[in-house]
């Protein structure tokens, strides 16, 4: 036996050397740089796709007024842009810099299960194919929304049953991606990194991935009880057979609320990997932020009706809630301070990446006032459903969670390709991002308290002057953004070689920066030793 | 770093594999069944048999992609970081099948607490029964105000359900014998009570079938008797769906055993399904508890 296992061994170390020739290597990947960088272009295009829609519904909120679309699709394109937006750009860019980074930083050769690696990711190309090929389907694409409430979502056309089976294929996807970085942190860590000497990437990744495992699944159920509903005659969610549509609303946000913390604790690992770098200081309160990642995840799984407090609870139940949304308040403050110790009395320098972490710091914070705002019940009556939600939640997503993918990408993509970036054009970019952004979303905190409600195509005159100046944000931002995709290919194709370190004049920390820039194809093919 | 020059003996190295055209086929064959589903779901003709080809490439896929980790398991290439790999996958695995089944009782749960008394005029809401103006009585089981699906009677727990747990839990003890058979190495053990677990899964699954025939014969219980119908066919059917697996699964390992896979160190393949055996028994405890007797 061991004669066998030795020529085995010998074989597969002759040819586990460089990438496979042609379109070989990205099919049938199971290298997570490949794969990383697979999630990473995907989530762009679809970042595209999912803006061009946003760009549809400003310009239609242009005027008032009829101008551009029917209503029906206006509804298409909301409903849409959230599922793209959510599911196709912001988490696949996350799964991709795990795959890319978490590798790298625990010191292993590769993610645990690289086979179920690429599985993760090919589904998703099929799935985005099932929910874009919806809008070709007679009845078009879903119009309820991207939360799916029955009994609206029930009268979706041909559609129905394609979205349901994409949310599948993503939950599938999003799951073995889940499993596959716990169990690479949990088990592929060099020699000597003990789970307190973690990078706070990966400590915010270990966290996050718990919650895709225990949230995915009941998205799932939440889907089928609809599918059933529809075509197999259940009551799940329909009063007259003891059901109840509220019910569906309790399940889908037991699932949504750990969803957006999905979509922020990596963020919130980047920005405390990014800050430290440019400050020349080390992170201020490292278990400090540990912890504090652990309680947001914990108190994300008890604060899920905050989503629906004008949908009728009992009075306990809004207390309750309101209460636990106002706790995470704490956890959160505890980072922000973190964070602002981290740069005080550092010898701060502004390369793209920080601006970006920077900017974060403020603009995530303004969403996550707001959302304070939204957690007191009485004050919710009158905010909920008005663009006073639109304007807090995109602040936490653009500014918060896209921000921090663009910081990323200009942190690490000179490691990734072995090039320096257009370091002026990523400058403008983060200027224009920022100020566009902001024009974008600031106006719509004053549409939302002036009683402007969402998902519609048409509003009264007097909110006219505030929604002129987002879309014309609008639009600033999202042709901002095809610089960023020029300034990423451009440094893929070629650049000033960058060192090791990339940052020299800085203080990063972390063994991928004791790697060459690119990493060897196997990044550690033996483990080095964490002291 | 010194310590890259010291060479390593073949089996301290984390195996990863240069390339698989399983997860991109797999990925076909997902789509292509679901794909087929929404179209037999929308009437089109070529629904079912797009669905039949999507799962004839689901097969093929599993067939293969396991196939190809036997053969690397059997080659011992799989270190015990590997294993451990396995091992966490799984567990995790198990934890994602947890939640989408907690969905389910948290739909029965919500029913039975909050929507049916609701109904009911419970606390607050004694509008609600007046401007319906009907004699609902919210009690439990029901199948709503509407009395969808028309009059049916339960399963009683203590007749062929109470069976079906005596044979689940027997079935937990058997695999428990065939473990501690594997890591003693009495292979002859080992085949014996995996061949009984076996027995015991199919049977299971076999009066569960009959029992769904009972139910929608004599008792009127069907899919569409409510709340009470869906919530109890759903989870039951979920159940049912992951017993009949576990068995095929515990099929696919006894194949292997009679092939003499496996040493009493190296056997994740065994415990993995033995795990899945147990969680899929659990559940049913579960189910025998709040579905068919509270």
């Amino acid at each position: 036996m061991a004669h066998a296992h030795d020529a085995h061994a010998a074989h597969d170390h002759h040819d586990d050397h460089g990438p496979a020739k042609g379109i070989g290597r990205w099919l049938f990947a199971t290298n997570h740089k490949d794969i990383g960088t697979m999630y990473m272009l995907f989530s762009l295009l679809m970042f595209f796709i999912g803006g061009a829609m946003a760009m549809i519904i400003r310009a239609e909120l242009f005027k008032p007024g009829m101008q551009l679309v029917d209503p029906i699709f206006f509804n298409q394109m909301t409903t849409m842009h959230a599922l793209i937006m959510i599911f196709g750009a912001v988490m696949p860019a996350f799964v991709g810099l795990a795959n890319w980074m978490i590798p790298l930083q625990v010191g292993a050769p590769d993610m645990a299960l690289p086979r179920m690696n690429n599985f993760s990711f090919w589904i998703l190309p099929f799935a985005f194919t099932m929910l874009i090929g919806t809008l070709f389907v007679p009845g078009g694409a879903p119009a309820g929304g991207w939360t799916m409430y029955p009994p609206l979502s029930q009268q979706t056309g041909e559609a129905f049953p394609m979205l349901i089976f994409a949310v599948h294929l993503m939950g599938a996807s999003s799951i073995m991606g889940a499993i596959n970085v716990i169990v690479t942190i949990m088990n592929m860590r060099a020699p000597g990194m003990s789970l307190l000497k973690m990078p706070i990437f990966v400590w915010t990744w270990l966290i996050t991935a718990y919650l895709l495992i225990a949230v995915m699944p009941v998205l799932a159920g939440a889907v089928t009880m609809l599918l059933t509903d529809h075509y197999f005659g259940t009551t799940f969610f329909e009063a007259a057979g003891g059901g109840d549509p509220v019910m569906f609303q309790h399940i889908f946000w037991f699932f949504g609320h750990p969803e957006v913390y999905i979509m922020i604790l990596p963020a919130f690992g980047i920005i405390s990997e990014i800050i430290p770098t440019f400050s020349r200081k080390p992170l201020f309160g490292y278990d400090a932020m540990v912890y504090a990642t652990a309680s947001i995840a914990f108190l994300s799984f008890i604060v899920w009706a905050h989503h629906m407090f004008t949908v009728g609870m009992p009075l306990a139940g809004q207390m309750f809630f309101m209460l636990a949304t106002m706790l995470i308040a704490v956890p959160t403050g505890v980072k922000v301070f973190n964070w602002t110790a981290t740069m005080f009395k550092g010898s701060l320098s502004f390369e793209p990446p920080m601006l970006f972490a920077i900017s974060f710091l403020f603009l995530f914070t303004i969403g996550g006032f707001s959302g304070l705002m939204l957690a007191i019940v009485p004050a919710d009556f009158q905010y909920h459903d008005t663009y006073f939600v639109v304007a807090h939640f995109h602040y936490v997503l653009v500014p918060g969670a896209v921000f921090s993918l663009m910081a990323a990408a200009y942190y690490w993509l000179p490691k990734w390709t072995g090039h320096m970036y257009n370091m002026k054009l990523a400058k403008a970019h983060f200027w224009l991002s920022t100020i566009f952004v902001n024009v974008l979303f600031f106006p719509q905190h004053f549409l939302g308290l002036a009683g402007m409600p969402r998902r519609i195509p048409d509003y009264s005159t007097q909110f006219a002057d505030w929604n002129m100046i987002s879309s014309i944000g609008g639009f600033g931002f999202g042709l901002s953004q095809l610089l960023f995709a020029y300034i990423v290919f451009a440094c893929i194709r070629g650049g000033e070689k960058a060192t090791d370190k990339v940052w020299d004049s800085g203080r990063p920390q972390g063994l991928e920066w004791t790697l060459s820039s690119p990493p060897p194809y196997h990044s550690f093919e033996t483990a080095p030793e964490v002291k | 770093m010194a310590h890259a020059q010291t060479t390593h003996a073949p089996s301290d190295k984390y195996y990863v594999p240069h390339s698989s055209p399983w997860p991109l086929i797999g990925s076909i064959a997902l789509f292509t069944t679901v794909g087929g589903g929404a179209l037999w779901l929308n009437h089109a003709q070529a629904g079912p048999w797009v669905m039949t080809v999507g799962f004839g490439i689901l097969l093929f896929m599993f067939a293969g992609w396991f196939g190809a980790v036997i053969k690397e398991s059997e080659a011992r290439m799989y270190n015990d970081a590997v294993d451990r790999s396995f091992r966490m996958g799984m567990m995790w695995f198990i934890f994602s099948e947890v939640m989408f089944f907690a969905a389910f009782f948290g739909a029965l749960w919500y029913a039975r607490n909050f929507s049916v008394p609701w109904l009911g005029g419970e606390g607050t809401r004694a509008l609600t029964k007046i401007i319906r103006g009907d004699n609902y009585e919210a009690a439990w089981p029901t199948d709503g105000p509407g009395n969808v699906g028309g009059d049916f009677d339960v399963i009683p727990a203590f007749g062929l359900p109470a069976i079906n747990t005596a044979i689940l839990l027997t079935s937990g003890v058997t695999i428990t014998i065939a473990h501690h058979a594997i890591k003693a190495g009495n292979r002859a053990v080992l085949n014996i009570f995996l061949g009984l677990t076996i027995l015991l899964g199919f049977l299971f699954v076999y009066l569960q079938a009959h029992e769904y025939i009972e139910a929608y014969q004599h008792y009127n219980l069907k899919l569409t008797s409510g709340i009470y119908g869906s919530t109890f066919f759903m989870l039951t059917g979920f159940h049912g769906f992951h017993v009949t697996m576990g068995a095929i699964m515990l099929t696919v390992i006894w194949f292997r055993c009679l092939k003499g896979h496996f040493t009493p160190t190296h056997h994740f393949a065994f415990e993995g399904v033995a795990w899945y055996w147990h969680f899929v028994d659990v559940v049913w405890l579960g189910l025998f508890v709040f579905v068919y007797w509270l």
